[in-house]
Protein backbone atom coordinates (compact mmCIF):
# COMPACT_ATOMS: atom_id res chain seq x y z
CA UNK A 1 0.00 0.00 0.00
CA UNK A 2 2.77 2.36 1.01
CA UNK A 3 4.70 1.68 -2.18
CA UNK A 4 1.63 2.45 -4.26
CA UNK A 5 1.40 5.88 -2.68
CA UNK A 6 5.14 6.27 -3.06
CA UNK A 7 4.88 5.37 -6.73
CA UNK A 8 2.02 7.75 -7.42
CA UNK A 9 3.59 10.49 -5.30
CA UNK A 10 6.91 10.12 -7.08
CA UNK A 11 5.27 10.45 -10.47
CA UNK A 12 3.21 13.39 -9.32
CA UNK A 13 6.29 15.24 -8.06
CA UNK A 14 8.13 14.53 -11.30
CA UNK A 15 5.10 15.79 -13.24
CA UNK A 16 5.16 19.04 -11.25
CA UNK A 17 8.91 19.46 -11.73
CA UNK A 18 8.62 18.84 -15.44
CA UNK A 19 5.71 21.29 -15.81
CA UNK A 20 7.71 23.89 -13.95
CA UNK A 21 10.74 23.46 -16.17
CA UNK A 22 8.64 23.62 -19.34
CA UNK A 23 6.96 26.80 -18.11
CA UNK A 24 10.35 28.32 -17.30
CA UNK A 25 11.70 27.49 -20.75
CA UNK A 26 8.58 29.05 -22.28
CA UNK A 27 9.03 32.22 -20.22
CA UNK A 28 12.72 32.41 -21.07
CA UNK A 29 11.92 32.03 -24.78
CA UNK A 30 9.37 34.85 -24.69
CA UNK A 31 11.81 37.18 -22.91
CA UNK A 32 14.64 36.35 -25.32
CA UNK A 33 12.47 37.06 -28.39
CA UNK A 34 12.56 40.73 -27.46
CA UNK A 35 16.24 40.88 -26.56
CA UNK A 36 18.78 41.84 -29.25
CA UNK A 37 20.52 40.68 -31.40
CA UNK A 38 17.64 39.99 -33.75
CA UNK A 39 18.35 37.38 -36.35
CA UNK A 40 16.18 37.00 -39.44
CA UNK A 41 17.94 34.27 -41.36
CA UNK A 42 17.46 31.42 -38.90
CA UNK A 43 13.72 32.02 -38.29
CA UNK A 44 13.21 32.23 -42.06
CA UNK A 45 14.95 28.95 -42.67
CA UNK A 46 12.89 27.38 -39.88
CA UNK A 47 9.74 28.82 -41.45
CA UNK A 48 10.64 27.06 -44.66
CA UNK A 49 11.19 23.81 -42.79
CA UNK A 50 8.03 24.06 -40.67
CA UNK A 51 5.76 25.77 -43.16
CA UNK A 52 6.68 25.17 -46.76
CA UNK A 53 7.75 21.55 -46.29
CA UNK A 54 4.55 20.76 -44.39
CA UNK A 55 2.24 21.91 -47.17
CA UNK A 56 1.89 18.47 -48.85
CA UNK A 57 0.92 16.82 -45.55
CA UNK A 58 -1.52 19.61 -44.70
CA UNK A 59 -3.10 19.61 -48.17
CA UNK A 60 -3.72 15.87 -48.21
CA UNK A 61 -5.05 15.84 -44.64
CA UNK A 62 -7.39 18.77 -45.24
CA UNK A 63 -8.63 17.57 -48.62
CA UNK A 64 -9.64 14.13 -47.43
CA UNK A 65 -11.11 15.51 -44.21
CA UNK A 66 -13.31 17.92 -46.16
CA UNK A 67 -14.31 15.14 -48.52
CA UNK A 68 -15.24 12.63 -45.84
CA UNK A 69 -17.13 15.32 -43.91
CA UNK A 70 -19.24 15.98 -46.99
CA UNK A 71 -19.99 12.28 -47.42
CA UNK A 72 -20.88 11.71 -43.78
CA UNK A 73 -23.01 14.80 -43.28
CA UNK A 74 -24.80 14.13 -46.55
CA UNK A 75 -25.77 10.67 -45.30
CA UNK A 76 -27.10 12.18 -42.10
CA UNK A 77 -28.89 15.22 -43.51
CA UNK A 78 -30.57 13.25 -46.29
CA UNK A 79 -32.62 11.47 -43.63
CA UNK A 80 -34.49 14.73 -42.93
CA UNK A 81 -34.09 16.28 -46.38
CA UNK A 82 -31.55 18.91 -45.39
CA UNK A 83 -28.83 17.97 -47.89
CA UNK A 84 -28.24 21.61 -48.74
CA UNK A 85 -26.79 22.21 -45.27
CA UNK A 86 -23.77 20.05 -46.05
CA UNK A 87 -21.83 23.11 -47.19
CA UNK A 88 -22.46 24.87 -43.89
CA UNK A 89 -21.42 21.89 -41.81
CA UNK A 90 -18.24 21.37 -43.77
CA UNK A 91 -17.25 25.04 -43.55
CA UNK A 92 -17.92 25.36 -39.83
CA UNK A 93 -16.30 22.05 -38.87
CA UNK A 94 -13.21 22.72 -40.92
CA UNK A 95 -12.58 26.33 -39.91
CA UNK A 96 -13.49 26.03 -36.23
CA UNK A 97 -12.20 22.60 -35.39
CA UNK A 98 -10.73 20.14 -37.83
CA UNK A 99 -8.50 22.54 -39.75
CA UNK A 100 -6.51 23.70 -36.73
CA UNK A 101 -6.59 20.42 -34.79
CA UNK A 102 -5.63 18.09 -37.61
CA UNK A 103 -3.02 20.51 -38.93
CA UNK A 104 -1.64 20.84 -35.40
CA UNK A 105 -1.43 17.08 -34.93
CA UNK A 106 0.04 16.32 -38.35
CA UNK A 107 2.61 19.11 -38.24
CA UNK A 108 3.57 18.16 -34.67
CA UNK A 109 4.25 14.64 -35.86
CA UNK A 110 6.40 15.87 -38.68
CA UNK A 111 8.13 18.92 -37.22
CA UNK A 112 8.03 18.25 -33.47
CA UNK A 113 9.88 14.97 -33.87
CA UNK A 114 12.49 16.64 -36.08
CA UNK A 115 13.00 19.47 -33.57
CA UNK A 116 13.42 17.09 -30.65
CA UNK A 117 15.79 14.85 -32.60
CA UNK A 118 17.87 17.77 -33.82
CA UNK A 119 18.25 19.47 -30.43
CA UNK A 120 18.64 16.10 -28.70
CA UNK A 121 21.52 15.18 -30.99
CA UNK A 122 23.10 18.57 -30.34
CA UNK A 123 22.81 17.94 -26.60
CA UNK A 124 24.35 14.46 -26.58
CA UNK A 125 27.17 15.45 -28.96
CA UNK A 126 28.00 18.42 -26.69
CA UNK A 127 27.08 21.00 -29.35
CA UNK A 128 24.86 22.78 -26.82
CA UNK A 129 27.78 22.88 -24.36
CA UNK A 130 29.92 24.23 -27.20
CA UNK A 131 27.41 27.06 -27.70
CA UNK A 132 27.75 27.97 -24.01
CA UNK A 133 31.54 27.99 -24.24
CA UNK A 134 31.29 30.30 -27.25
CA UNK A 135 29.35 32.66 -24.97
CA UNK A 136 26.14 32.16 -26.92
CA UNK A 137 22.78 31.58 -25.26
CA UNK A 138 21.48 28.30 -26.74
CA UNK A 139 17.87 29.15 -25.94
CA UNK A 140 18.19 32.36 -27.96
CA UNK A 141 20.15 30.70 -30.75
CA UNK A 142 18.22 27.42 -31.09
CA UNK A 143 14.79 27.72 -29.53
CA UNK A 144 13.70 31.29 -30.28
CA UNK A 145 13.84 30.84 -34.11
CA UNK A 146 11.91 27.56 -33.93
CA UNK A 147 9.33 29.08 -31.62
CA UNK A 148 8.81 32.17 -33.78
CA UNK A 149 8.64 30.14 -36.98
CA UNK A 150 6.00 27.82 -35.48
CA UNK A 151 3.98 30.73 -34.16
CA UNK A 152 3.90 32.31 -37.62
CA UNK A 153 3.55 29.23 -39.78
CA UNK A 154 0.83 27.31 -37.92
CA UNK A 155 -1.90 29.89 -38.67
CA UNK A 156 -0.77 30.17 -42.28
CA UNK A 157 -0.95 26.40 -42.67
CA UNK A 158 -4.40 26.45 -41.09
CA UNK A 159 -5.61 29.01 -43.63
CA UNK A 160 -4.40 26.59 -46.28
CA UNK A 161 -6.16 23.70 -44.58
CA UNK A 162 -9.42 25.71 -44.35
CA UNK A 163 -9.42 26.50 -48.05
CA UNK A 164 -8.46 23.00 -49.17
CA UNK A 165 -10.92 21.37 -46.75
CA UNK A 166 -13.83 23.47 -48.02
CA UNK A 167 -12.80 22.73 -51.60
CA UNK A 168 -12.71 19.01 -50.78
CA UNK A 169 -16.24 19.18 -49.42
CA UNK A 170 -17.38 21.09 -52.49
CA UNK A 171 -15.82 18.54 -54.80
CA UNK A 172 -17.54 15.56 -53.20
CA UNK A 173 -20.92 17.30 -52.84
CA UNK A 174 -21.05 18.76 -56.31
CA UNK A 175 -19.14 16.30 -58.47
CA UNK A 176 -20.04 13.04 -56.74
CA UNK A 177 -23.29 13.60 -54.85
CA UNK A 178 -24.76 15.98 -57.42
CA UNK A 179 -25.58 18.96 -55.17
CA UNK A 180 -26.28 22.21 -56.99
CA UNK A 181 -22.99 24.19 -56.94
CA UNK A 182 -24.62 27.63 -56.50
CA UNK A 183 -26.62 26.48 -53.50
CA UNK A 184 -23.59 24.74 -52.01
CA UNK A 185 -21.48 27.87 -52.26
CA UNK A 186 -24.25 30.07 -50.90
CA UNK A 187 -24.77 27.72 -47.92
CA UNK A 188 -21.04 27.82 -47.25
CA UNK A 189 -20.81 31.62 -47.19
CA UNK A 190 -24.18 32.49 -45.65
CA UNK A 191 -23.47 30.93 -42.29
CA UNK A 192 -19.70 31.28 -42.07
CA UNK A 193 -18.63 34.15 -39.81
CA UNK A 194 -15.22 35.76 -39.54
CA UNK A 195 -15.26 34.68 -35.90
CA UNK A 196 -15.19 31.05 -36.95
CA UNK A 197 -12.00 31.64 -38.88
CA UNK A 198 -10.41 33.80 -36.18
CA UNK A 199 -11.04 31.22 -33.48
CA UNK A 200 -9.39 28.60 -35.68
CA UNK A 201 -6.37 30.83 -36.22
CA UNK A 202 -6.10 31.60 -32.51
CA UNK A 203 -6.05 27.87 -31.86
CA UNK A 204 -3.34 27.48 -34.47
CA UNK A 205 -1.13 30.05 -32.73
CA UNK A 206 -1.54 28.27 -29.40
CA UNK A 207 -0.85 24.86 -30.97
CA UNK A 208 2.26 26.23 -32.66
CA UNK A 209 3.60 27.53 -29.34
CA UNK A 210 2.77 24.25 -27.60
CA UNK A 211 4.47 22.15 -30.26
CA UNK A 212 7.62 24.29 -30.38
CA UNK A 213 7.98 24.59 -26.60
CA UNK A 214 7.37 20.90 -25.85
CA UNK A 215 9.53 19.59 -28.68
CA UNK A 216 12.41 21.96 -28.01
CA UNK A 217 12.19 21.17 -24.29
CA UNK A 218 12.36 17.43 -24.92
CA UNK A 219 15.32 17.81 -27.26
CA UNK A 220 17.16 20.41 -25.20
CA UNK A 221 17.16 18.33 -22.01
CA UNK A 222 17.90 14.98 -23.63
CA UNK A 223 20.03 12.61 -21.55
CA UNK A 224 21.56 9.28 -22.36
CA UNK A 225 23.03 9.19 -25.85
CA UNK A 226 21.32 7.96 -29.00
CA UNK A 227 18.72 6.05 -27.02
CA UNK A 228 17.84 9.23 -25.17
CA UNK A 229 17.34 11.06 -28.46
CA UNK A 230 14.88 8.37 -29.57
CA UNK A 231 12.91 8.67 -26.35
CA UNK A 232 12.89 12.47 -26.51
CA UNK A 233 11.51 12.32 -30.06
CA UNK A 234 8.66 10.03 -29.09
CA UNK A 235 7.84 12.06 -26.00
CA UNK A 236 7.85 15.29 -28.03
CA UNK A 237 5.20 14.00 -30.43
CA UNK A 238 3.00 12.29 -27.85
CA UNK A 239 3.07 15.16 -25.36
CA UNK A 240 2.56 17.86 -28.03
CA UNK A 241 -0.40 15.98 -29.48
CA UNK A 242 -2.03 15.41 -26.10
CA UNK A 243 -1.58 19.03 -25.05
CA UNK A 244 -2.99 20.21 -28.39
CA UNK A 245 -6.12 18.13 -27.90
CA UNK A 246 -6.55 19.19 -24.27
CA UNK A 247 -5.94 22.90 -24.90
CA UNK A 248 -8.29 22.69 -27.89
CA UNK A 249 -11.16 21.84 -25.58
CA UNK A 250 -10.42 24.70 -23.23
CA UNK A 251 -9.98 27.30 -25.97
CA UNK A 252 -13.27 26.18 -27.51
CA UNK A 253 -15.01 26.35 -24.15
CA UNK A 254 -13.62 29.85 -23.51
CA UNK A 255 -14.69 31.17 -26.91
CA UNK A 256 -18.02 29.36 -26.87
CA UNK B 1 61.22 31.81 -21.26
CA UNK B 2 60.62 34.12 -18.32
CA UNK B 3 58.85 32.34 -15.50
CA UNK B 4 55.52 33.92 -14.71
CA UNK B 5 54.31 32.43 -11.50
CA UNK B 6 51.08 34.39 -11.09
CA UNK B 7 48.06 32.14 -10.76
CA UNK B 8 45.63 32.09 -13.69
CA UNK B 9 43.13 29.52 -12.47
CA UNK B 10 42.67 28.48 -8.88
CA UNK B 11 40.36 25.67 -7.83
CA UNK B 12 39.78 25.29 -4.09
CA UNK B 13 38.00 22.42 -2.34
CA UNK B 14 35.62 21.78 -5.23
CA UNK B 15 32.74 19.38 -4.66
CA UNK B 16 30.28 18.13 -7.24
CA UNK B 17 27.89 15.21 -7.06
CA UNK B 18 25.06 13.89 -9.20
CA UNK B 19 22.21 12.60 -6.98
CA UNK B 20 24.20 10.15 -4.80
CA UNK B 21 27.24 9.83 -7.06
CA UNK B 22 29.96 11.97 -5.46
CA UNK B 23 32.25 12.78 -8.36
CA UNK B 24 34.47 15.62 -7.10
CA UNK B 25 35.23 15.47 -3.38
CA UNK B 26 37.49 18.42 -2.67
CA UNK B 27 39.60 19.17 -5.72
CA UNK B 28 42.45 21.67 -5.28
CA UNK B 29 44.38 22.80 -8.32
CA UNK B 30 46.45 25.84 -9.25
CA UNK B 31 47.29 26.64 -12.85
CA UNK B 32 49.90 29.33 -13.43
CA UNK B 33 49.88 31.91 -16.16
CA UNK B 34 51.08 30.43 -19.45
CA UNK B 35 51.35 26.96 -18.01
CA UNK B 36 50.22 23.74 -19.65
CA UNK B 37 48.53 21.65 -16.98
CA UNK B 38 47.53 18.08 -17.72
CA UNK B 39 45.02 16.30 -15.51
CA UNK B 40 45.24 12.52 -15.74
CA UNK B 41 42.90 9.93 -14.34
CA UNK B 42 40.89 6.86 -15.27
CA UNK B 43 37.67 6.88 -17.23
CA UNK B 44 34.77 8.19 -15.22
CA UNK B 45 36.77 9.73 -12.37
CA UNK B 46 35.33 13.14 -13.21
CA UNK B 47 37.92 14.79 -15.45
CA UNK B 48 35.27 16.19 -17.78
CA UNK B 49 33.14 17.25 -14.83
CA UNK B 50 36.13 19.21 -13.49
CA UNK B 51 36.72 21.24 -16.64
CA UNK B 52 33.00 21.71 -17.18
CA UNK B 53 32.86 23.28 -13.73
CA UNK B 54 35.79 25.54 -14.59
CA UNK B 55 34.10 26.92 -17.71
CA UNK B 56 30.72 27.11 -15.98
CA UNK B 57 28.89 24.37 -17.89
CA UNK B 58 28.22 22.65 -14.58
CA UNK B 59 27.66 24.35 -11.24
CA UNK B 60 29.71 22.86 -8.41
CA UNK B 61 27.96 22.07 -5.12
CA UNK B 62 30.62 23.85 -3.09
CA UNK B 63 34.15 25.18 -3.32
CA UNK B 64 35.64 27.99 -5.31
CA UNK B 65 37.02 28.55 -8.80
CA UNK B 66 38.88 31.78 -9.51
CA UNK B 67 39.94 32.88 -12.96
CA UNK B 68 42.36 35.83 -12.88
CA UNK B 69 41.30 36.22 -9.27
CA UNK B 70 37.61 36.48 -10.11
CA UNK B 71 35.24 34.01 -8.50
CA UNK B 72 33.18 32.31 -11.22
CA UNK B 73 31.06 29.79 -9.33
CA UNK B 74 28.53 32.40 -8.21
CA UNK B 75 28.22 34.32 -11.49
CA UNK B 76 24.95 34.55 -13.40
CA UNK B 77 24.76 33.45 -17.03
CA UNK B 78 25.45 36.95 -18.37
CA UNK B 79 28.65 37.59 -16.41
CA UNK B 80 29.67 34.01 -17.02
CA UNK B 81 29.50 34.68 -20.76
CA UNK B 82 31.98 37.55 -20.31
CA UNK B 83 34.39 35.19 -18.53
CA UNK B 84 33.85 32.53 -21.18
CA UNK B 85 35.26 34.84 -23.82
CA UNK B 86 38.63 34.20 -22.17
CA UNK B 87 38.23 30.50 -22.82
CA UNK B 88 38.41 28.21 -25.80
CA UNK B 89 37.40 24.60 -25.40
CA UNK B 90 38.15 21.54 -27.46
CA UNK B 91 35.47 18.91 -26.92
CA UNK B 92 36.17 15.22 -26.94
CA UNK B 93 34.27 14.48 -30.16
CA UNK B 94 34.71 17.97 -31.59
CA UNK B 95 31.14 19.16 -30.97
CA UNK B 96 31.11 20.94 -34.33
CA UNK B 97 27.77 22.42 -35.35
CA UNK B 98 26.35 20.00 -37.94
CA UNK B 99 24.27 22.60 -39.70
CA UNK B 100 27.13 25.05 -40.32
CA UNK B 101 30.03 24.76 -42.73
CA UNK B 102 33.60 24.44 -41.46
CA UNK B 103 34.40 28.15 -41.77
CA UNK B 104 31.11 29.14 -40.13
CA UNK B 105 31.99 26.82 -37.26
CA UNK B 106 35.44 28.35 -36.87
CA UNK B 107 34.07 31.88 -37.19
CA UNK B 108 31.10 31.32 -34.86
CA UNK B 109 32.50 33.32 -31.96
CA UNK B 110 33.57 36.16 -34.25
CA UNK B 111 30.16 36.32 -35.90
CA UNK B 112 28.39 36.55 -32.57
CA UNK B 113 30.76 38.77 -30.62
CA UNK B 114 32.31 41.13 -33.16
CA UNK B 115 30.92 43.30 -35.92
CA UNK B 116 33.14 41.75 -38.60
CA UNK B 117 31.52 41.02 -41.93
CA UNK B 118 31.24 37.49 -43.35
CA UNK B 119 34.11 37.98 -45.81
CA UNK B 120 36.47 39.03 -43.03
CA UNK B 121 35.32 36.22 -40.75
CA UNK B 122 35.92 33.67 -43.48
CA UNK B 123 39.44 35.03 -44.05
CA UNK B 124 40.23 34.70 -40.33
CA UNK B 125 38.71 31.20 -40.29
CA UNK B 126 40.93 30.15 -43.20
CA UNK B 127 43.95 31.56 -41.36
CA UNK B 128 43.10 29.66 -38.14
CA UNK B 129 42.50 26.48 -40.14
CA UNK B 130 45.98 27.00 -41.57
CA UNK B 131 47.36 27.19 -38.01
CA UNK B 132 46.01 23.70 -37.31
CA UNK B 133 47.35 22.42 -40.62
CA UNK B 134 44.15 22.33 -42.64
CA UNK B 135 43.62 23.92 -46.04
CA UNK B 136 40.79 23.82 -48.58
CA UNK B 137 38.29 22.51 -46.04
CA UNK B 138 36.51 25.78 -45.22
CA UNK B 139 33.49 25.09 -47.41
CA UNK B 140 33.00 21.47 -46.35
CA UNK B 141 30.33 20.40 -43.87
CA UNK B 142 31.43 18.72 -40.59
CA UNK B 143 29.92 15.40 -41.70
CA UNK B 144 32.48 15.28 -44.53
CA UNK B 145 35.46 15.34 -42.14
CA UNK B 146 37.47 12.51 -40.57
CA UNK B 147 37.86 12.25 -36.77
CA UNK B 148 41.28 13.89 -36.75
CA UNK B 149 40.10 16.71 -38.99
CA UNK B 150 37.06 17.32 -36.78
CA UNK B 151 39.31 17.75 -33.76
CA UNK B 152 41.53 20.14 -35.64
CA UNK B 153 38.57 22.20 -36.86
CA UNK B 154 37.29 22.25 -33.30
CA UNK B 155 40.71 23.49 -32.16
CA UNK B 156 40.62 26.18 -34.84
CA UNK B 157 37.20 27.24 -33.54
CA UNK B 158 38.54 27.33 -29.98
CA UNK B 159 41.47 29.60 -30.90
CA UNK B 160 39.53 31.84 -33.33
CA UNK B 161 38.51 34.33 -30.66
CA UNK B 162 42.10 34.36 -29.34
CA UNK B 163 41.38 33.04 -25.86
CA UNK B 164 43.76 33.33 -22.93
CA UNK B 165 42.90 29.86 -21.70
CA UNK B 166 42.42 26.65 -23.67
CA UNK B 167 40.69 23.59 -22.28
CA UNK B 168 41.23 20.26 -23.98
CA UNK B 169 38.92 17.32 -23.23
CA UNK B 170 40.80 14.15 -24.19
CA UNK B 171 42.41 15.68 -27.28
CA UNK B 172 43.96 12.43 -28.50
CA UNK B 173 41.34 9.85 -27.53
CA UNK B 174 40.01 7.87 -30.47
CA UNK B 175 42.79 8.89 -32.86
CA UNK B 176 45.48 6.72 -34.39
CA UNK B 177 48.97 7.24 -32.88
CA UNK B 178 50.18 9.41 -35.75
CA UNK B 179 47.15 11.69 -35.71
CA UNK B 180 47.43 11.79 -31.91
CA UNK B 181 50.98 13.05 -32.28
CA UNK B 182 49.85 15.68 -34.79
CA UNK B 183 47.37 16.95 -32.21
CA UNK B 184 49.97 16.87 -29.42
CA UNK B 185 52.33 18.85 -31.63
CA UNK B 186 49.57 21.40 -32.29
CA UNK B 187 48.87 21.80 -28.59
CA UNK B 188 52.55 22.45 -27.92
CA UNK B 189 52.63 24.98 -30.77
CA UNK B 190 49.46 26.73 -29.57
CA UNK B 191 51.18 27.35 -26.30
CA UNK B 192 54.36 28.66 -27.90
CA UNK B 193 52.66 30.80 -30.55
CA UNK B 194 49.69 32.08 -28.61
CA UNK B 195 51.10 32.04 -25.05
CA UNK B 196 47.89 30.55 -23.72
CA UNK B 197 47.34 28.89 -20.39
CA UNK B 198 45.88 25.45 -20.86
CA UNK B 199 44.33 22.55 -19.05
CA UNK B 200 44.19 19.23 -20.86
CA UNK B 201 42.57 16.13 -19.46
CA UNK B 202 43.63 12.76 -20.73
CA UNK B 203 44.42 9.19 -19.88
CA UNK B 204 46.98 8.99 -22.67
CA UNK B 205 50.38 9.18 -20.93
CA UNK B 206 52.33 9.64 -24.16
CA UNK B 207 50.29 12.74 -24.82
CA UNK B 208 50.54 13.91 -21.19
CA UNK B 209 54.35 13.76 -21.17
CA UNK B 210 54.55 15.52 -24.49
CA UNK B 211 52.35 18.51 -23.71
CA UNK B 212 52.55 19.01 -19.96
CA UNK B 213 54.52 21.49 -17.89
CA UNK B 214 52.92 19.87 -14.88
CA UNK B 215 50.78 16.79 -14.44
CA UNK B 216 48.03 16.42 -11.83
CA UNK B 217 46.42 13.11 -11.06
CA UNK B 218 42.70 12.97 -10.22
CA UNK B 219 41.69 9.96 -8.18
CA UNK B 220 38.55 9.31 -6.12
CA UNK B 221 37.42 12.91 -6.43
CA UNK B 222 40.68 14.55 -5.39
CA UNK B 223 43.96 15.67 -6.95
CA UNK B 224 46.37 13.26 -5.29
CA UNK B 225 49.64 14.52 -6.76
CA UNK B 226 50.92 17.41 -8.88
CA UNK B 227 54.37 17.66 -10.44
CA UNK B 228 56.50 18.02 -13.54
CA UNK B 229 56.53 15.10 -15.98
CA UNK B 230 59.85 14.02 -14.48
CA UNK B 231 58.46 14.14 -10.93
CA UNK B 232 55.44 12.24 -12.19
CA UNK B 233 57.58 9.46 -13.65
CA UNK B 234 59.56 9.24 -10.42
CA UNK B 235 56.49 9.35 -8.20
CA UNK B 236 56.59 7.07 -5.17
CA UNK B 237 52.79 7.07 -4.98
CA UNK B 238 51.62 3.54 -5.80
CA UNK B 239 48.39 4.81 -7.36
CA UNK B 240 50.24 7.14 -9.73
CA UNK B 241 52.72 4.42 -10.64
CA UNK B 242 49.96 1.93 -11.37
CA UNK B 243 48.17 4.42 -13.58
CA UNK B 244 51.16 5.59 -15.62
CA UNK B 245 52.36 2.05 -16.14
CA UNK B 246 48.85 0.91 -17.03
CA UNK B 247 48.75 -2.13 -14.77
CA UNK B 248 45.49 -3.85 -13.86
CA UNK B 249 46.82 -4.84 -10.44
CA UNK B 250 47.43 -2.35 -7.69
CA UNK B 251 45.66 -0.01 -5.31
CA UNK B 252 43.31 1.48 -7.95
CA UNK B 253 39.93 -0.17 -7.67
CA UNK B 254 38.59 -1.09 -11.10
CA UNK B 255 34.81 -1.07 -11.16
N1 LIG C 1 25.43 15.55 -16.46
C1 LIG C 1 25.65 14.46 -15.67
N2 LIG C 1 24.63 13.92 -14.98
C2 LIG C 1 24.83 12.86 -14.16
N3 LIG C 1 26.02 12.25 -14.00
C3 LIG C 1 27.07 12.74 -14.67
C4 LIG C 1 26.95 13.87 -15.55
N4 LIG C 1 28.17 14.14 -16.08
C5 LIG C 1 29.00 13.21 -15.55
N5 LIG C 1 28.36 12.38 -14.71
C6 LIG C 1 28.97 11.29 -13.95
O1 LIG C 1 30.15 11.77 -13.39
C7 LIG C 1 31.18 10.79 -13.43
C8 LIG C 1 32.42 11.36 -14.08
O2 LIG C 1 32.16 11.62 -15.45
P1 LIG C 1 33.24 12.30 -16.40
O3 LIG C 1 33.73 13.55 -15.80
O4 LIG C 1 32.61 12.41 -17.74
O5 LIG C 1 34.41 11.23 -16.44
P2 LIG C 1 35.77 11.30 -17.23
O6 LIG C 1 36.83 11.36 -16.18
O7 LIG C 1 35.88 10.02 -17.99
O8 LIG C 1 35.74 12.50 -18.11
C9 LIG C 1 30.58 9.60 -14.16
O9 LIG C 1 30.22 8.65 -13.18
C10 LIG C 1 29.37 10.14 -14.83
O10 LIG C 1 28.37 9.17 -14.90
MG1 LIG D 1 35.46 12.72 -20.18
Amino acid sequence: MNSVFGYIGGHFIRFLQESGRITMLFGQTIVLIFRPPFDVREPLSQMEEIGVRSIPVVVITAAFTGMVLALQSFTGFRRFHAETLVGTVVALSVTRELGPVLTGLMVSGRVGSAMAAELGTMRVTEQIDALHTLATNPVKYLIVPRFLASLVMFPILVVFADIIGIMGGYFVSVKILGTNPTIYIRRTWDYLELNDIYSGLLKACVFGMIMATISCYQGFYTEGGAEGVGKATTRAVVLSSLLILISNYFITALLF
Amino acid sequence: MVEDTSVKIEVVDLHKSFSNNQVLRGVNLEVRNGESMVVIGGSGVGKSVLIKCIIGLLRPDSGSIRVDGQEVTSLNEKSLNEIRKKFGMLFQAGALFDSLSVWENVGFGLKHHTSLRDGEIKAIAVEKLGLVGLSHVEDLMPSELSGGMRKRVSLARAIAIEPEILLYDEPTTGLDPIMADVINELIVQMRKKLQVTSIAITHDMVSAYKIADRIAMLYEGKIIEVGTPQQNRDSRNAIVQQFIQGRAEGPIKVR
